[in-house]
């Protein structure tokens, strides 16, 4: 089965004032049809970055590609220009983001908002379009679309927002869905609907989904494969199983560590020590080295090449190497307390 | 795979250091430091402060260095052009224009400062009471202003100067009679976001005085806006005292003031534009100068326009 | 939206008494009679004439009567034209002014619009360092010295346009400029920040997102949005743009209403100063509220306040 996207090695790089910053080093990943990959990390550690990449929408400069390929539809999106991006952009990939208070013109009406897109590529009349965004605001679970299409943004709750760029972001039927932490900014009990609503989306329309997130219970909920992204790397990939029961990198288990649990009364949600690594002036090693409690000389100088654990599971740490001493991972990152055993 | 040459004895555990692990990347600087940094690199800003310390300087020394002074007519030497004698000519009475130009440096420049202290000063004393009491207080206080901000600044500037006798001070009292509610809302606006910010909540939980919250932190913090409204007060000042002088209600004669050194120029444009050429040159270059400085401030002292 | 009309009348009328009052007493409080500066009157005929100005009643009186002609727009005869009331020389004056003022509104605003939204789209290169020179330069060039300088370049030397008067659109060009100058520089910079504020923000980037070009996103999105500043300076424009008549209007001959409040001013015809001040107010609050409807119809969430607010 021919993959969707995928993408080689990509580096981004900032000049800043304080020199040029390496925000993502070498990533690579796929994406199959219909699927919903889960890219996880802390503030900083590049996902972002890598999510807006994938539609050229990073600011250059200061931004710039520093190497490697995203090949969609055997074409690669690094070397487009602008204007073929734009036939691109909203047609066969679209994106949904962080905060939805901000992300809607507030002197446009929402019609006018998912209208456009539908206008510019699919060559709709403004009725055609008009009626269309109505169809999609229903998809999309807002109530009486007929009247909210012609409203402004400040008239919609914060949910409904979120809704309605999730009906922007659908309107041409794109191929991939990239959801630059669709829930973040949102209530909890908000989350969830937005959660389920891609979900449904996902199987009426069968876009394959990129999901940005910082939280793994998002994550249980709505992936199938995740990528761990740390200091501007992947550290560790795998499918969702995996991933939670089996993790491998110390990275993934102080975030799983780091979770709340159901049955985990009155445990203490382990923190990560110290903070991420300076991409200004990135380590030569291992980027969480300086944060591993399970840390060797080699984490220090060396990056660890990727091993392969399965089919789908790679994890790039030191501690898979046979020289290196056994290391179980701690009670705190076992999801539901109990260890899952090969 | 061609894995790096590695001993075994790269695989021993590495000793963190904690503390080291929790320091933070980036020297931390504090926020002077930091906006003077930032200003440094501005190479606008620190042309104008260069010529603003220059003008201040020949304020003083010009009129001794030319050899002669602003008020001594030569009606025999009138409107020659610059010279070695006269380096920037003579006007239409005789008087030496370079002498006269530093004079006006002076006044236009005391007349600057001057009214941008005042305004200051009131600015804040009204401002930061209102600011920092609220409710009520704030509300007549800053009625008062609305009122008198809502009449044109020049033309109130003007009234005063037509009931009020001429003179260097009327002018100054003229200019900041409505100019300071400029200053006060800056401040009462700053007043107000920082009272109800988190750090001030922070420190008034453990238990700072008013005193020490109003001059430990919200003074400091107030500073920013502050001082870029009174860089841009000071321009302000030297044009509108530009502005009267050429519509003859300006510093009385003899005192020499840029604004009727150009405003008297005009009536020989034609023959003697050279006249008119020096003051309103400095005119500009000193509110340029202002600006730039000004607008170097404001890039500064904003953390949120940080780039 | 009634309601909320008539209670901007009504603070209109609030302010307006304020300011005759103040004027008013302020004129009254002015050295020297209106006639001290004429000698030739002998003290007979000072007396005749201060009774047939009414300057013989009491204060209260005179106030009062002023007041109520105020009201009605008659300032008065002016002290210094015999025969002419100051309501006359208004209706005179006032379309010069008018003319003159709505062109440099127009050049101030698609100028000063334009040179900001090169200046952010250009950010940080040349077109972005030029359009702020041009703006550090207008800003810091007074009018009056724009108005000489334009004045001697292109009418005394190179005799391309007229020194002054006001016949033909060709005699306004040059005052427009000059008067345009300082609030064309003050919106270019308004609209470069305010234009770079919301190119950064995220609805710029959804609107990139849905592959809308360039050209698009700048302008159907971007410029609607930037342009709120600006509406909300359009208050002040105005008075900048009256205040800077005054002298722009004397150096180019042109008899508007600047220059006969100049005029008034060096004669200290006090009832010619007190009706041009009180029309003057008028026309400021009267363009203000004008602004605040207009933002109402650029900003849909003012609508909504507006509505909330009954």
């Amino acid at each position: 089965m021919s993959k969707l996207l995928e993408v080689k090695d990509l580096s981004i790089a900032f000049d800043t004032y304080g020199g040029e910053v390496q925000a993502v080093r070498g990533v690579t990943f796929d994406l199959d049809e219909k699927e919903t990959l889960a890219i996880v990390g802390e503030s900083g550690s590049g996902k972002s970055v890598t999510a807006q990449s994938l539609m050229r929408l990073v600011p250059m400069p200061p931004g710039k590609f520093a190497g490697g390929s995203i090949v969609f539809n055997e074409e690669d999106l690094v070397e487009k220009s602008d204007k073929q991006m734009e036939g691109i952009r909203g047609k066969d990939i679209s994106m949904i983001f962080q905060d939805p208070m901000t992300s809607l013109n507030p002197t446009m009406p929402i019609g006018k908002q998912i209208s456009e897109g539908l206008i510019k590529h699919q060559n709709m009349s403004k009725k055609a379009a008009h009626n269309r965004g109505i169809e999609l605001l229903k998809l999309v679970g807002i109530p009486n679309p007929e009247r909210r299409i012609d409203q402004y943004p400040h008239e919609y709750s914060g949910g409904m927002r979120q809704r309605a760029m999730i009906a922007i972001a659908l309107a041409c039927n794109p191929k991939i869905l990239i959801a630059d932490e669709p829930t973040t900014a949102l209530d909890v009990t908000i989350q969830a609907q937005i959660l389920d609503l891609m979900r449904d989306v996902q199987e009426e329309t069968g876009t394959a989904i990129i999901l940005i997130t910082h939280d793994l219970g998002v994550v249980a909920n709505a992936a199938n494969r995740v990528a761990v992204m740390y200091g501007g790397k992947i550290v560790e990939t795998g499918n969702v199983n995996e991933i939670f029961y089996n993790p491998k990198h110390p990275y993934t288990w102080g975030l799983l560590s780091s979770m709340p649990k159901i049955d985990g009364d009155d445990e203490e949600l382990l923190a990560i020590p110290g903070s991420p690594p300076d991409l200004a002036d990135p380590p030569k090693g291992c980027p969480f080295a300086a944060r591993c409690p399970y840390a060797m000389k080699v984490c220090e100088n060396h990056m660890p090449e990727y091993t392969h654990l399965s089919e789908t599971q790679q994890t790039a740490c030191w501690l898979l190497d046979e020289r290196a001493p056994d290391v179980e991972a701690p009670e705190s990152a076992m999801v539901g307390g109990t260890k899952v055993h090969e | 795979m061609a894995l790096p040459q590695l001993k075994d004895s790269d695989f021993e555990p590495l000793q963190i250091n904690d503390e080291e692990a929790e320091k933070i990347a980036g020297e931390s600087t504090s926020y002077w430091k930091d906006a003077w940094r930032r200003f440094r690199k501005n190479k606008l800003a620190l042309f104008g402060i260069v010529m603003i310390v220059l003008l201040g300087i020949m304020s003083f020394i010009g009129g001794p260095i030319s050899g002669h002074n602003y008020f001594d007519n030569d009606l025999l030497n009138a409107n020659k052009s610059p010279s070695g004698e006269h380096w920037f000519g003579t006007d239409n009475l005789g008087r030496d224009i370079f002498a006269r130009t530093w004079y006006g440096a002076k006044i236009s420049l005391f007349i600057g400062l001057m009214a941008a202290l005042i305004d200051l000063v009131i600015g804040i004393i009204w401002g930061s009471i209102a600011g920092y009491f609220g409710g009520k207080v704030d509300e007549y206080m800053m009625r008062v202003a609305d009122v008198l901000y809502g009449v044109p600044y020049l033309l109130v500037v003007i009234l005063l100067m037509v009931i009020l006798p001429q003179g260097l001070w009327t002018l100054i009292i003229a200019m900041t009679i409505t100019g300071w509610i400029n200053m006060a809302r800056i401040v009462r606006g700053q007043v107000m976001q920082l009272r109800s910010e988190e750090y001030v909540m922070a420190s008034r939980s453990l238990g700072a005085s008013n005193t020490r919250l109003l001059f430990k932190h919200l003074v400091p913090n107030t500073m920013g806006p502050i001082l870029v409204t009174l860089t841009l007060t000071i321009p302000n000042a030297i044009f509108t005292e530009a502005f009267l002088s050429f519509l003859g209600l300006g510093v009385p004669a003899p005192l020499a003031s840029w604004g009727t050194m150009s405003s008297d120029a005009l009536q020989s444009l034609q023959y003697y534009p050279f006249q008119l050429f020096f003051p309103a040159f400095f005119i500009c270059l000193t509110m340029l100068a202002f600006n730039v400085i000004g607008d170097g401030m404001r890039d500064a002292l904003d953390p949120k326009e940080r780039k | 939206m009634a309601k909320y009309l008539l209670k901007r009348l009504a603070y209109i009328i609030v302010s307006l008494f304020f300011i005759i009052t103040i004027t008013f007493f302020l004129m009254q409080a002015a050295p020297g009679g209106p006639f001290a500066s004429e000698k030739k009157l002998t003290p007979a005929l000072e007396e005749q004439m201060n009774e047939a100005y009414g300057l013989n009643d009491p204060l209260y009186e005179q106030y009062f009567n002023y007041l109520v002609n105020a009201f009605t727009f008659d300032f008065g005869p002016s002290f210094k034209y015999v025969g002419q009331d100051v309501i006359e020389i208004i209706t005179r004056s006032f379309p010069y002014s008018l003319i003159l003022g709505i062109e440099s509104i127009l050049i101030a605003l698609s100028i000063g619009v334009l040179l900001g939204v090169i200046a952010a789209v250009k950010h940080n290169k040349f077109g972005d360092y030029t359009a702020m020179v041009i703006a550090v330069l207008g800003i810091s060039v007074p009018s009056f010295i724009m108005a000489t300088v334009l004045q001697y370049i292109f009418a005394i030397k190179l005799g391309a346009l007229p020194v002054a008067r006001f016949e033909s659109f060709a005699h306004t060009i040059l005052p427009a400029i000059a008067l345009a100058t300082t609030p064309l520089a003050f919106i270019a910079r308004l609209m470069r920040s305010s234009m770079l504020d919301v190119l950064n923000s995220d609805y710029i980037k959804t609107a990139k997102s849905k592959g809308l070009g360039q050209r698009v996103v700048t302008y159907k999105h971007g410029l609607r949005n930037a342009i709120l500043p600006v509406v909300s300076y359009l208050g002040p424009l105005v008075v900048s743009i009256l205040t800077g008549s005054f002298i722009i209007e004397s150096i180019f001959g042109i008899p508007g209403l600047g220059s006969e409040f100049v005029v008034s001013v060096t004669n200290r015809d006090y009832t010619v100063i007190m009706g041009t001040t009180v029309f003057f107010s008028v026309l400021l609050l009267v363009s203000i509220l004008l602004v605040d409807l207009l933002y109402g119809l650029v900003d849909p969430r003012i609508k909504v306040a507006g509505k909330g607010g009954k």
